[in-house]
């Protein structure tokens, strides 16, 4: 399959709306003018299109979801938090090809009877804001939004929405929240956003990259993004390979795609002669997969049957001299730091797990902790209000289950005993 | 307190029970610049009337690019123009990692410690950059020049190291480069960083 949504991302002016027009921008947004709302929601739930951020769940039938007979208005709110360490894909959409996701959030508004679409960015991508505001204040004068878009009866606005530094922002209610001015801390649900929403209002939260496929969709029938890939897996799909790889990048391909042809072929295999030793499919809250699985299938249903997740296709390849117990504590730091503090066993448990993890790391853990590391995680997998006690867990879960050899050596030896190397490690001593 | 009697930590140690600095700079007063008070004029009408709070991020944002770093006084000030109460306010800059609630150097420096940034030397780019400054993560530099921080992922892990500076990027860093990028931070500013894909990607092909 030849790329789509980054067909031209290496273009200079890429960006920009003339480019895009030349290239049949917008032109989806027209065709879905001429269409009722329904007929819209309804040929993207045909497509099959599911949801990129990490889910997977099929869009149009959360479209379906949204509360038609509320009184209060109705919102999009674009999902572009992108934090999922591993995940970076989103980030080239909107700095390179803004106005598709402006053009999918005009269609998702008109699909579901919104008038306006919040994109909330992470604050850390203030120059890809600054790409897509720019794109927005193109987008106006040109009657692409705004008062009676295209000179339909349709109004639509875009407005970009900072964050400031919240990895619980991604999640959807939690975002909901920080755009309501509060802390970024999750919501029982249900209710869920389709019915109470952004300020108690019906909202559909997707993804950019979700976002991103709906003009193709309309513009070239369900039936052809369907078969574009697997069954229940269509549409084009942004990879992203980062960790011990030549050629780290984002990957557009067919789900029909293996894990193999994306770190072996297109991201050149693993760098300095070395050789595989594990995969994160899906950023770092999805079970680790070994060398002997490279040929799944990269879909969601492909990766679900090898035992992880698909998740957001943040893919990370690491090599023999990766040290398992100190990938576990880097993530689980990672979600110490991050952890919302809503729920007590993850606010509580992941400081618990780093510490015992760093213990270990540090030549001083005995056996008896690893039964630990088992029952703490199991008190935080799910009894919390969101995924994120599950997704913090997984690190320590998988990398106990296919590398305990790996915590016995570091218990029993008082050290790590792979050969230090500078590319995953504090100095040698310090070590 | 603990819910764990072998699990002492920190008063500090989740960002729930993070403390604004005590004795915190609250006497000088705070106001908008004319341009910051039309700015945020703009910003509020992208919201309900009825759901001015939805501002608040952004209203600190323009605080902290005027002072530096969020004041009480600045707090009190946001709080009353979004009606909300000050201590919602604070509820919301002790939460997000990117308010400062003291001074920091005219350079942060970002280094970003998650897995694929690690894997690609991050903690060698920490490493050297406290010896090079000689701070440790979470410290400013006594000329006020550089504060050292490390974060967690930034979102570019094919360009791993990545070292966010201020709100500016410098992808592709080489751990034994870090050094060097305090000296060209010195001399060039923020015109040593080499960007994001854009400026990146212009480069390599222009």
């Amino acid at each position: 399959m030849d790329p789509i949504l980054t067909k031209h991302v290496r273009e200079p002016n890429a960006f920009t709306l003339d480019f895009y027009l030349q290239h049949q921008g917008y032109d989806g947004l027209r065709k879905a003018l001429t269409m009722k709302p329904d007929e819209v929601v309804e040929l993207v739930r045909a497509s099959g299109l599911r949801g990129r951020g990490g889910a997977g769940f099929p869009t149009g039938m959360k479209w379906q979801f949204v509360d038609r007979k509320s009184e209060k208005p109705r919102y999009i709110a674009c999902n572009a938090d992108e934090s999922e360490p591993g995940t970076f894909k989103d980030h080239l959409l909107m700095e390179r090809n803004p106005h598709l996701l402006i053009e999918g959030c005009a269609i998702a508004c008109y699909a579901i009877g919104a008038k306006i679409a919040y994109i909330y960015i992470r604050g850390e991508f203030l120059h890809v804001q600054r790409v897509l505001e720019a794109a927005i204040d193109e987008a106006y004068p040109r009657g692409f939004l705004g008062k009676g878009v295209l000179g339909s009866g349709f109004d639509c606005d875009v407005f970009v929405h900072r964050g400031a530094g919240a990895y619980e922002a991604g999640e959807e209610t939690a975002l909901l929240e920080s755009l309501e001015g509060k802390r970024a801390q999750p919501r029982n649900k249900p209710p869920f956003p389709a019915v109470v929403g952004l300020y108690g209002a019906p909202t559909a939260v997707n993804n950019v990259e979700t976002l991103a496929n709906v003009p193709l969709i309309v513009l070239n029938g369900a039936e052809w993004y369907a078969g574009l890939g697997p069954e229940k897996n269509g549409g084009p799909k942004l990879y992203c390979v980062s960790g011990h790889v030549k050629r780290p990048g984002v990957y557009e391909a067919s789900m029909t795609i293996t894990l193999r042809e994306l770190i072996e072929g297109r991201a050149g295999g693993v760098r300095d002669g070395r050789t595989l030793k594990a995969i994160i499919p899906g950023g770092s809250s999805v079970p680790i997969l070994l060398p002997n699985q490279l040929d799944t299938q990269a879909s969601y249903d492909g990766i679900q049957k090898a035992g992880s997740l698909l998740g957001s296709a943040g893919i990370v390849a690491l090599d023999d001299t990766t040290c398992m117990v100190w990938l576990a504590e880097n993530l689980v730091h990672f979600y110490r730091h991050e952890s919302c503090g809503k729920c007590t066993p993850c606010r509580e448990g992941t400081d618990w797990l780093y510490k015992i993890l760093q213990k270990i790391e540090r030549g001083e853990g005995q056996m008896r902790d690893l039964d630990l590391l088992s029952s703490i995680s199991a008190n935080i997998a799910g009894k919390t209000l969101c995924a994120f006690g599950d997704a913090a867990v997984t690190p320590v879960l998988t990398t106990l289950q296919h590398f305990r050899h790996e915590y016995e050596a570091h218990i029993k030896e008082g050290r790590c005993t792979l050969p230090a190397d500078w590319r995953g490690r504090r100095s040698v001593a310090a070590h | 307190m603990t819910f764990h009697p072998d699990m002492a930590y920190g008063a500090t140690f989740h960002k729930s029970a993070r403390q604004l600095e005590p004795g915190m700079k609250d006497g000088v007063p705070f106001e908008y610049t004319a341009e910051n008070r039309a700015r945020f004029d703009e910003i509020v009408t992208r919201y309900p009337p009825d759901c001015r709070r939805s501002a608040v991020l952004p209203a600190l944002y323009l605080a902290q690019y005027q002072e530096g770093y969020i004041t009480a006084s600045a707090m009190r000030y946001v709080a009353a123009l979004l009606e909300m109460t000050p201590a919602d306010v604070e509820d919301v800059v002790s939460f997000y990692t990117m308010f400062y609630t003291k001074p920091v150097g005219k350079f942060v420096l970002q280094v970003c410690r998650t897995l694929s940034c690690a894997l690609n030397g991050a903690e060698r780019v920490t490493e050297d950059l406290q010896t090079k400054l000689g701070i440790r993560p979470g410290q400013t530099d006594p000329s006020g020049t550089f504060t050292l921080v490390e974060v967690e992922c930034l979102g570019a892990c094919d360009r791993a190291p990545v070292v966010m500076v201020n709100d500016a990027w410098h992808e592709c860093l080489k751990p034994e480069d870090a050094a060097k990028l305090v000296d060209d931070l010195r001399a060039r500013g923020e015109a040593a960083l080499s960007g994001c894909y854009h400026v990146v990607e212009d480069k390599r092909t222009g």
